[in-house]
């Protein structure tokens, strides 16, 4: 197959190009841990209202100063309304479904998940800029569901011995 | 003329009527979205417009069109007539069965479940055995080509498969290597689920098989235009195609490449493990490829029409193009338009910044880009060529069509570049209101779909042009119009070059065992998994 020269070399530089983002999504994905929420748990979407994590959703702060977000995503909010985390910390949020699929996307961050009812989404990420910002559901869940939303607050000088009580 | 030109136009005119429905509900929800108050505008009427819009856009405008197309492509490029035309016609109308069955059902408001329709969201039976039917007519539409295919082959050992038909074939291979994914779906999970024989249904599993189809479904539409960009746009351009071997590659790579890539639409899924949508997502990467060379390949072959026809500078071979023949302009324009929406494509696939940009207003952004303008207009510029000739009937109101084009380009580019950034803005898709209790970051949104209401104004302008152009040609054109079908010429005949381009049997081996490492292992991991079902919401 005799190719042109300019073909030849469009060919080369596309190759590069490819080479160039799946280097970059290597490197995001190895050395900065950026990589998508892909928990495997799975939890019988009949009991969720009554199971001892999810029936009580709220924030828990580790004595590491991280804290642990528990979330029940449900037609047409999330529970609880609003959520209040330490800035700069790991935050792990653990959300699950009792009906539908939901979206959890806290705008201006990189937090996005799908919520599949029978599975245990988790991921963690960090919030480095105080401030309130707003969570959406962003997976179309039935005729209320651009009424579906929450709040997330980011905030300094939030920590388990400030705060032993678990915010509802 | 074609032998079967009856069965081609019959597939044209079902997938022209879906086009002219579902334009008018997108204008529909592009206005509600601009908060404008029209009448009848509730929640039910929104989500309900969103899910004909998709389905009839995405599933039956297009699969038509390609079944149209592809009929021609085969009786024209092989000199001969369908082996089988009786079955063909018996295909179609099992497929219009099922379109009549989900569109109805759909406008009775008893499947608002979108045209993704994940469970447990539950629409009504016809909804899901309607949708099979459609698939189910799309295969004999690939058994009768295929038979057509096997019997000239027969005939002419070791002659070249005429170009326009690799790419129809490619278009085959891979819908039959992507619907058995949606067909388990259906048959296994959606239809018994809904007829009440089945208690519960995983929506993680109906996620994954969804998407196996889902994804190559993106090159099922891509690809026919893809064999109008190489085989009949040079040709109106008044030149010949660059290079015939590398069309014949980048058919060859679709066929391998596209259909192990779906995860990369469920990289946010719970119950995936990261290294599957790893191996996906690099597989995604590997398929711009393809679409990289086309951008070139077509664009000289452009030059080559421009220099032909006396351009010797740099660039004034793009003032000799017409410019002013809608068969050209949609093309021409869809590929403009389809380069940003490639480059978009990957960062949606990329691993981590999927996460800023999923389910956000910027994927409705892309698909208009990608199918909706690329495949879309390109069908346009398609109708405009074929429809006369099939009808014999001259084109009507040919001023509408020769703006249409660029009245489609220019509606989404405002329509597109404003969904791209209020999505990188956090703005979800597909949502009636986006008051969120009077969030000032929420209403930081509505300039942005101020502007894409006005773009989606625009889409409809030219749509209602291009419906009265076919109408007003299959109706009222004038009769007499005798064209022969003609597709572009390469520079150099492929001769005996890559002949192993040809061995169809070797790429769609490939392609299966790609399709097997990327789906069998985790689909038996998670068959293996005890898993919980849901039984079934409908919310609308």
């Amino acid at each position: 197959m005799n190719v042109h020269l300019y073909e030849k070399l469009w060919m080369w530089a596309s190759g590069v190009i490819i080479a160039v983002f799946i280097v970059s999504i290597l490197y995001t994905s190895t050395a900065q841990s950026l990589q998508p929420p892909s928990h495997v748990e799975t939890i019988d979407p009949a009991t969720v209202r009554t199971n001892p994590e999810f029936a009580q959703p709220g924030v828990t702060l580790n004595p590491d100063g991280s804290a642990t977000v528990v979330v029940m995503a449900m037609m047409f909010s999330f529970l609880p309304r609003e959520i209040r985390v330490p800035r700069g910390q790991p935050v792990t949020f653990r959300m699950t479904s009792p009906d539908l699929i939901h979206g959890f996307q806290i705008v201006q961050t990189n937090a996005n998940a799908m919520v599949v009812p029978g599975y245990v989404t988790q991921f963690t990420t960090r919030f480095d800029t105080a401030g309130e910002y707003l969570i959406v559901c962003n997976e179309y869940c039935g005729l209320g569901h651009h009424g579906m939303y929450g709040t997330l607050i980011v905030e300094d000088g939030l920590s388990a011995d400030s705060e032993p009580e678990v915010a509802q | 003329m074609i032998p079967s030109r009856r069965l081609a136009l019959a597939n044209f005119w079902v997938g022209i009527g879906a086009f002219g429905i579902a334009s008018g509900m997108a204008l529909m929800q592009a206005l509600s979205r601009a908060n404008l108050d029209l009448p009848w505008r509730s929640a039910q009427m929104f989500y309900m417009s969103v899910t004909a819009h998709g389905v009839l856009m995405a599933l039956v405008f297009t699969t038509f069109i390609i079944m149209g197309f592809g009929y021609v492509v085969t009786e024209r490029t092989l000199r001969r007539t369908l082996a089988g035309r009786r079955v063909a016609w018996l295909g179609f109308w099992v497929a219009l069965a099922g379109t009549t069955a989900v569109a109805v059902t759909i406008l009775t408001g008893n499947a608002t479940v979108l045209y993704t329709f994940y469970p447990p969201l539950k629409a009504h039976p016809a909804f899901y055995i309607g949708a099979t039917l459609l698939v189910v007519g799309s295969w004999v539409w690939c058994g009768v080509i295929l038979r057509t295919y096997l019997a000239w082959k027969k005939e002419n050992p070791g002659v070249r498969i005429p170009l326009p038909l690799v790419g129809i074939l490619a278009t085959i291979f891979v819908w039959l290597l992507a619907t058995p994914g949606v067909a388990a779906e259906m048959l296994f999970q959606l239809i018994p689920w809904s007829l009440g024989l089945k208690e519960t249904v995983d929506p993680v599993l109906a996620r994954t098989l969804f998407w196996w189809f889902g994804h190559p479904l993106v090159y099922f539409w891509l690809i026919p235009a893809y064999v109008v960009w190489y085989t009949v746009t040079p040709r109106v351009a008044g030149g010949k195609l660059f290079s015939d071997p590398l069309a014949r590659l980048v058919f060859v790579l679709f066929i391998v490449l596209s259909t192990p890539v779906g995860f990369h639409h469920q990289l946010l899924d719970p119950g995936i493990s990261a290294g599957w949508k790893f191996f996906h997502t690099m597989n995604t990467e590997l398929i711009l490829f393809p679409s990289f060379i086309t951008a070139f390949t077509v664009v000289a072959s452009f030059e080559v029409a421009g220099r032909m026809k006396g351009a010797t500078g740099w660039f004034d071979w793009l003032e000799k193009l017409p410019w002013g023949n809608p068969q050209f302009s949609s093309v021409a324009l869809a590929m403009l338009i389809f380069a940003v929406g490639g480059f978009g494509g990957a960062i949606n696939a990329a691993f981590g910044m999927n996460a800023m940009v999923h389910n956000t207003a910027w994927i409705q952004g892309h698909f208009h880009l990608t199918v909706g303008t690329a495949s879309a207009l390109t069908f346009m510029g398609l109708c405009y060529w074929l429809i006369p000739i099939l009808t014999r009937r001259e084109l009507e109101l040919s001023l509408l069509a020769r703006i249409q084009p660029y009245l489609w380009f220019g509606g989404m580019l405002l329509f597109s570049v404003s969904n791209h950034l209020t999505g990188l803005q956090g703005m979800p898709r597909r949502v009636y209101e986006f008051d969120y209790g009077g969030s000032s970051v929420a209403q930081a949104w509505a300039a942005g779909t101020g502007i894409s209401a006005l773009g989606g104004v625009f889409l409809f302008v030219s749509a209602a042009c291009f419906m009265a152009v076919m109408l007003g040609t299959g109706l009222a054109g004038k009769k007499g119009y005798e064209e022969s079908i003609e597709f572009a010429d390469p520079l150099e005949p492929p001769g005996d070059k890559a002949r192993i381009l040809d061995k169809m049997w070797l790429w769609v081996v490939i392609g299966v065992v790609l399709v097997m490492a990327a789906y069998a292992v985790p689909i038996f991991q998670h068959l293996q998994m005890d898993t919980f079902g849901s039984t079934g919401i409908r919310m609308f």
